[in-house]
């Protein structure tokens, strides 16, 4: 008798209800796309997610490595009913969301990954992914936790998310916080944004390629070093920033 | 009194510095050193408003001297507000201008970064009345707010116009390898579009987000030094031709008209009265636009326009580079951004940069006269600064 381990490793899929596009007008004039991405698109969003794992800035290195984790666990078949959006400019990579149903009424946010920083790119990422439970996936709730002081300010002190401290999330196991219907209700005029259809221009453009960033988040440059390494007689500015330049080359 | 001479400039970058702030003063000196390629400095003045509270440094002059490796060269340093930039130069133009000394170092540093922007807000409102504003829980965007409705009813400004200041200002910052902001803004983005109220909320109505500037972390200097020490340098001469300064009452509603900003108007005719000029003859000038309005209102109380015309002057394309008299070229403090001490030093900097004709893709063409305006506090303690090129 054979024993088919993938079946028993393989979680099995809720039928979740697709999430429609929409668009946006950034600050900057530019056009976002906010769309659903399948399996198919996850090895391209592994190569761009990539590069960000070494920004050791703003908690990138361990949001995106984290993000790389579940697109591959998604990818593979690891997770159950998780879903990705994503968020483009003329055709380029601004953002990746995503989450997961824990069961019909419940949602779990799991990461926001800005690969343009400013311009509310995150946050407008963050309101679609949270109208998509609340909207669409009819969630009562969503457990949220932020691993920056950045997504602390977008969501937990813009949303005024409430605790459920009894709940451990599934990021690390830290305190959750939750959206409910009637915190996304009430910020729903000032945060929720976008306009549907998206034209077929723009959805076009989006969906012939997920472009990599052009404008990606760098690691922190040492401004001053140039000038300290004049009056360091140890030589550790200029070690420090060998090491950086080297870091530089090794992922260009 | 003797000419007094800018015989070299530095500056950080603006924008989140993680270095101490004696360092962040520290590196535009040496640069500034560098650029007029002078090692012995006499005086020192640092400008600085926040050290004691956001840093935990106080006697910051005694820590920057020493960095410098500049001991026993005098140090002070120079708190007034928002104006302790220019304060900050005031003091080394009367220290050469006197007799006293023939290199002055002047340098300026803040960084705000480190506190959340509740925390650098509330450090920033300590300059309002103690027991008439503060208590009441008066702020900086809350006296600007107000004043800008004011301004709105009187002359008719709307939101567009604010709007039009950040945007020119913020997308001059591009130009500006050390401002804060590098993002493009369009009035669509942040005005027209169903999204702009969500990208750009009020934050205290009817200034919204991008009406405000941003906080910044930096550091400015300039080296001044009498007419006998430039004579042996090869810099382009640049002369600190005047300078002015004006009060007026700390209690904003104590003003018999809270639209005037009294003390610009009086710091600006003093300044240009000692360079010998007129505001028409001014080519380029760097104004506190700590929020959006404020550059509209100094453009008219220094006298470049009319009162209650600043904002048609915008709406022309005259305040923008290639107009007749470009403001904040250098993206002001809305692009480049406002590490408070530090800002009326980085206004210097860039009018200085235009006048030896070294600021590249945002060079105003022929520029021979510059002036400055720091504002500090609501306007109740103003410092205005011209300069002039010289052959």
């Amino acid at each position: 008798m054979t024993v088919d381990l993938e079946t028993i490793l393989r979680p099995v899929d809720s039928a979740l209800p697709p999430y429609p596009a929409k668009w946006v007008t950034l600050a900057s004039g530019d056009e976002m796309v906010i769309r659903q991405v399948g399996r198919d698109d996850v090895p391209t969003l592994l190569e761009h997610v990539e590069p960000l794992i070494h920004v050791e800035r703003d908690y990138y290195d361990i949001v995106a490595a984290r993000v790389y984790a579940e697109l591959l666990s998604f990818y593979r078949y690891r997770v159950q009913d998780e879903y990705v959006l994503v968020a483009q400019i003329d055709g380029e990579l601004a953002a990746i969301v995503n989450g997961r149903q824990v069961r019909p009424g419940l949602g779990m946010s799991l990461h926001t990954l800005a690969l343009r920083r400013g311009l509310r790119i995150g946050a407008h990422a963050f309101a679609a992914k949270m109208e998509y439970h609340i909207d669409i996936l009819g969630h009562d709730e969503v457990l949220v936790v932020a691993e920056s002081p950045i997504g602390f300010r977008r969501w937990m002190i813009e949303y005024r998310l409430e605790e459920r401290f009894g709940t451990p999330h599934e990021l690390g196991g830290v305190p959750s916080y939750a959206l409910t219907r009637a915190l996304f209700d009430r910020a729903r005029d000032k945060l929720i944004v976008g306009r549907r259809p998206v034209p077929d221009e723009l959805r076009e453009r989006a969906e012939t390629a997920i472009l990599p960033p052009s404008d990606p988040p760098t690691p922190p440059i040492d401004l001053l070093a140039a000038t300290r390494a004049e009056y360091d007689t140890t030589g550790t500015v200029l070690m420090m920033q060998r090491r950086i330049q080297e870091r530089e080359v090794e992922h260009a | 009194m003797r000419e007094v001479y800018v015989a070299g400039v530095g500056i950080t970058t603006f924008g989140r510095l993680e270095y101490p702030l004696a360092e962040i003063a520290a590196y535009p000196a040496m640069m500034a050193m560098k650029d007029a390629g002078i090692a012995d400095v006499e005086q020192v003045y640092v400008a600085n408003m926040g050290g004691g509270r956001l840093s935990h440094q106080t006697g910051l002059a005694s820590a920057v001297v020493d960095t410098l490796s500049l001991t026993p060269a005098g140090a002070e340093t120079i708190e007034n507000g928002p104006a302790s930039g220019a304060s900050a130069i005031k003091q080394g133009f009367l220290a050469v201008a006197s007799g006293m000394y023939d290199v002055v170092l002047v340098t300026g540093a803040e960084r705000m970064r480190e506190v959340n922007n509740l925390d650098a807000t509330d450090f920033i409102a300590t300059l309002t009345h103690p027991s008439a504003e503060y208590i009441y829980g008066v702020t900086l965007p809350a006296h600007a707010a107000m004043f800008t409705r004011l301004y709105m009813e009187r002359f008719g400004v709307t939101e567009r116009h604010l709007a039009m200041v950040a945007v020119k200002n913020q997308n001059q910052a591009l130009a500006n390898e050390f401002a804060h902001l590098q993002q493009t803004i369009t009035l669509e983005g942040i005005l027209d579009s169903p999204e702009a109220m969500t990208n750009n909320p009020y934050v205290a109505e009817p200034l919204r987000f991008f009406d405000c500037c941003p906080v910044s972390d930096g550091g400015a200097c300039l080296l001044l030094v009498s007419g006998d020490v430039m004579d042996r340098l090869e810099r382009p001469r640049v002369r600190l031709a005047g300078v002015g300064q004006g009060t007026d009452s700390h209690v904003v509603a104590e003003r018999p008209d809270p639209t005037e900003l009294a003390a610009v108007r009086i710091a600006a005719e003093r300044s240009m009265q000692m360079a010998e000029c007129e505001p028409e003859d001014v080519d380029v000038a760097e104004l506190h636009d700590a929020f959006t309005i404020l550059e509209i209102a100094q453009s008219e109380e220094a006298g470049f326009f009319a009162r209650g015309e600043g904002h048609l002057a915008l709406e022309k394309g005259e305040t923008a580079l290639g107009g007749s008299l470009p403001i904040n070229v250098s993206g002001g403090l809305k692009g480049r951004g406002h590490p408070v001490g530090a800002t009326g030093i980085a206004q210097a900097h860039e009018i200085v940069t235009q006048l030896r004709h070294e600021a590249g893709r945002r060079q105003v063409e022929g520029a021979a006269i510059g002036f400055t305006c720091n504002f500090g506090g609501f306007g109740n303690n103003v410092v205005c600064l011209t300069f002039r090129r010289e052959g």
